[in-house]
């Protein structure tokens, strides 16, 4: 009887020297995340198989609001308390704190040969080799309108070529003759201001490259906008309703029928997909033109390896796993998103959507890459391009509420940026 | 010896027996008391004593208030204030920088002008108005009227919501599709868009920061009339004073400690006011509700360029306000107190 007691003692004791062993070699990883639609779920279903192939690795995945990872994950990683990869929009402002993965990947030429113009806008400046991570999407921007609404209301679609001012007569049409409270809605955000102020005209930066945010272009797009916000095609609940470079959507009220027409992004394919459904046509029509050019805004999400990692083996291998062909096709297939992979771009993904809504926005918004002007390309590689976002904004914001003249708020908008990047400076 | 005398006795060694690891533990403690009191003499214990509670302060109070101080006086985006460039009073003659102090559009930093006029007007309006309703609420409430307990439980009961949480309920009645406008729509009323208009903006983070803080401020002042003593409203009965005359001659006066810490408590929090109004409004429509914490929020933390020393600049002018308006306090309770 003891000597059994003592047999299963000694075995237990064993045993648990075993998974204590097993749980010290153990390697956690922190993945902090946003959601724009299902890509969170998609994700975890890629690190579950991860996980399952590298039982010595597990990753957390820390699902935030967009918020935290505009406003808290910069405090984090300046803190050096950041996790040990993150999904950012600001590509290029945090890449100060991203790991060069090269000498963790197996073959960098392949992360190069798939990558190569999103790597770019990644990188600091004069590094023209670093590997930090990959688009989990490529955005573009766009609107959408809905054209069940423009049947209802018999009126006809403005075809290709069409400008702004074109669209902004056709949507307010059909809004007297529906009673629809909102015809035209764009988000608050510089990103999505931007691409338009470039079909206007902008060169948003100088002959020398620096960021030169005020001239005739933008002047001309803020103009409009804010001519549209005085006679009721826009509703000031957007623009008006916040202060700052807070973003708004108006998403849901395009979901609700509220809204003829939604200046926003390929990424809102997902949600209006499940939301929206067939509801409504809800339907993806190219950038509509300014005087100069017919141009969206490229942008999109990154996963990046950030070099506060204690553990840069084990992201080198997560990010290996999670940049291959078949987890991205997996990934890009089931999230509808706009492949940030040059081979799966070319050779097309199965996207896991038989919605003709959603399969045709995602055509027009793929569609328009070639389209984008190349100034709006400079742009989003700039780092500081945020700085300059928001100074567009939040003053065009304060004008658009009386609170000063158009003049006034563009003299602001270039002293804000001055400001802002002398500030900057400092730390050289 | 009865039964109940050798029960006695028992209990009595019992508890005695219990007590032993008490003392033990007291005389323990007492040991390195007499030690300290043996060495620095009976007047320095009182400091010891302290000593606990000061160093707490001194970690989370004053070195904050020194650290924000050095933050204020460098520049450049680093975090941590070795790294930081010293920059002097730069930020300071930024934030002060401008032509005419009563239009902040002459001012090179107008946006914390603003935020310095709007908290202004929130705090006059707001304070006022919670002093005088919480006032006539608790005279109300201190009155034998029906359901008095339930109804002073309504009125305290927003006092223990979460800001956030209080905020974001008005935010879904005003909203455009909110219950109030459905309720203007049904009477045949055009829809109001409250948070685009700035006067309304400004009225809703008055209503609602009075609607969820008033309960507090009633409690304290329901307490000062209960203690007045009863007698002296039979004697100014008996003597046929009229109703307002007693209000202006024996509820104010004996109320006026209370009404004191009302109104410096009111003050300081409407100051300091950013969660509520930040959920509801945004600050918006453009900087109409904006008010100095949020400034101080949005330049050190959520601007892409997140300038530390310019809202740690702005603090220490907050800091300063908060100062003055707490001396102003401790004035006025003296100069109450040797009346």
């Amino acid at each position: 009887m003891t000597r059994k007691l003592i047999t299963a003692l000694a075995g237990s004791a064993l045993a648990m020297g075993v998974l204590a062993t097993s749980a010290m070699a153990q390697t956690e990883l922190r993945m902090t995340w946003y959601n724009d639609g299902n890509e969170g779920e998609v994700m975890r279903g890629l690190l579950d198989g991860f996980e399952a192939a590298n039982p010595d690795i597990t990753v957390i995945l820390d699902v935030v609001p967009y918020k935290a990872i505009l406003e808290g994950l910069p405090v984090q990683l300046a803190a050096g308390q950041g996790p040990d990869l993150a999904r950012v929009t600001d590509l290029g402002g945090l890449n100060e704190y991203y790991l060069d993965l090269t000498p963790y990947v197996s073959n960098p030429e392949y992360w190069e040969a798939n990558f190569g113009p999103f790597l770019e806008w990644l990188r600091p400046a004069n590094n023209d080799s670093a590997i930090s991570g990959f688009m989990t999407q490529l955005t573009v921007t766009g609107p959408y309108v809905n054209r069940t609404l423009f049947e209802q209301a018999a009126v006809d679609m403005p075809g290709d070529g069409a400008t702004w001012s074109d669209w902004a007569t056709a949507v307010n049409e059909v809004a007297a003759a529906l009673d629809i409270p909102i015809p035209m809605a764009w988000d608050r955000s510089g990103h999505r201001v931007a691409g338009p102020a470039i079909a206007m005209g902008a060169q948003m930066f100088d002959a020398d490259g620096n960021p030169a945010l005020v001239d005739q272009g933008l002047k001309d797009m803020a103009t409009m906008l804010y001519d549209w916000h005085q006679d009721g095609t826009m509703s000031a609940e957007l623009w008006g309703s916040v202060s700052g470079s807070t973003y708004l959507g108006a998403n849901e009220d395009f979901a609700n029928a509220q809204v003829v027409m939604y200046m926003s992004g390929s990424w809102q394919i997902p949600q209006f997909a499940e939301t929206i459904g067939d509801a409504f046509d809800w339907w993806a029509v190219p950038a509509p033109c300014g005087t100069t050019a017919c141009t969206g805004m490229p942008g999109g999400a990154a996963l990046v390896a950030l070099q506060g990692t204690e553990h840069p083996e084990e992201v080198g291998v997560l990010m290996e796993y999670l940049s291959s062909e078949e987890a991205l096709a997996e990934f890009y297939g089931k999230t509808l998103f706009i492949p940030g992979h040059l081979g799966l771009a070319a050779g097309g993904v199965d996207f896991a959507t038989d919605d003709p809504r959603a399969r045709h926005a995602l055509e027009t918004f793929a569609g328009a890459v070639p389209t984008i002007s190349p100034i709006a390309f400079d742009l989003q590689g700039y780092p500081n391009n945020r700085v300059m976002f928001n100074a567009l904004i939040s003053r065009l914001g304060e004008a658009i509420v009386g609170e000063m003249t158009l003049d006034q708020a563009f003299e602001r908008m270039s002293q804000d940026v001055e400001q802002q990047l002398a500030e900057q400076a400092r730390d050289n | 010896m009865s039964d109940t005398d050798a029960n006695a006795s028992v209990s009595e060694k019992l508890v005695a027996i219990a007590a032993i690891p008490v003392v033990v533990f007291f005389r323990l403690l007492e040991a390195p008391f007499r030690l300290l009191q043996k060495a620095g003499g009976i007047k320095l214990m009182p400091y010891f004593f302290l000593m606990p509670n000061l160093v707490f302060f001194g970690i989370f109070v004053v070195l904050p208030l020194f650290i924000n101080l050095a933050y204020s006086l460098s520049g450049g985006t680093n975090i941590f204030l070795l790294d930081r460039v010293y920059t002097g009073t730069e930020q300071y003659e930024f934030l002060f920088d401008c032509g005419n102090y009563l239009d902040p559009q002459t001012c090179r930093e107008d946006r914390f002008w603003k935020a310095i006029f709007n908290t202004g007007t929130f705090v006059f309006i707001q304070v006022t108005s919670l002093v005088i309703l919480s006032l006539v609420t608790a005279l109300i409430l201190n009155r034998k009227i029906r359901a008095r307990g339930f109804f002073r439980a309504v009125f305290f009961f927003p006092v223990l919501l979460s800001p956030v949480v209080v905020a974001l309920i008005w935010k879904w009645i005003l909203l455009r599709d909110g219950i109030l406008n459905a309720f203007l729509v049904s009477i045949g009323l055009d829809r109001i868009l409250f948070f685009v208009s700035p006067e309304w903006a400004m009225f809703w983070a008055i209503f609602v920061s009075i609607w969820s803080h008033m309960g507090f401020y009633m409690l304290i002042l329901l307490a000062g009339l209960q203690a007045i003593p009863p007698d002296l409203y039979e004697a100014a009965e008996m003597d046929g004073t009229s109703p307002e005359r007693v209000f202006w001659k024996i509820t104010l006066p004996l109320l006026w400690p209370n009404m004191l810490v009302v109104v410096v408590l009111a003050l300081i929090k409407g100051v300091q006011v950013f969660d509520e109004v930040f959920v509801l409004t945004g600050g918006g429509p453009g900087t109409a509700t904006q008010f100095i914490v949020q400034y101080i929020y949005t330049t050190g933390f959520a601007s892409r360029v997140q300038n530390f020393g310019l809202a740690s600049a702005a603090s220490v002018v907050l800091g300063v306000v908060l100062f003055v308006l707490t001396v102003a306090q401790l004035a006025a309770t003296r100069r109450k107190d040797d009346v």
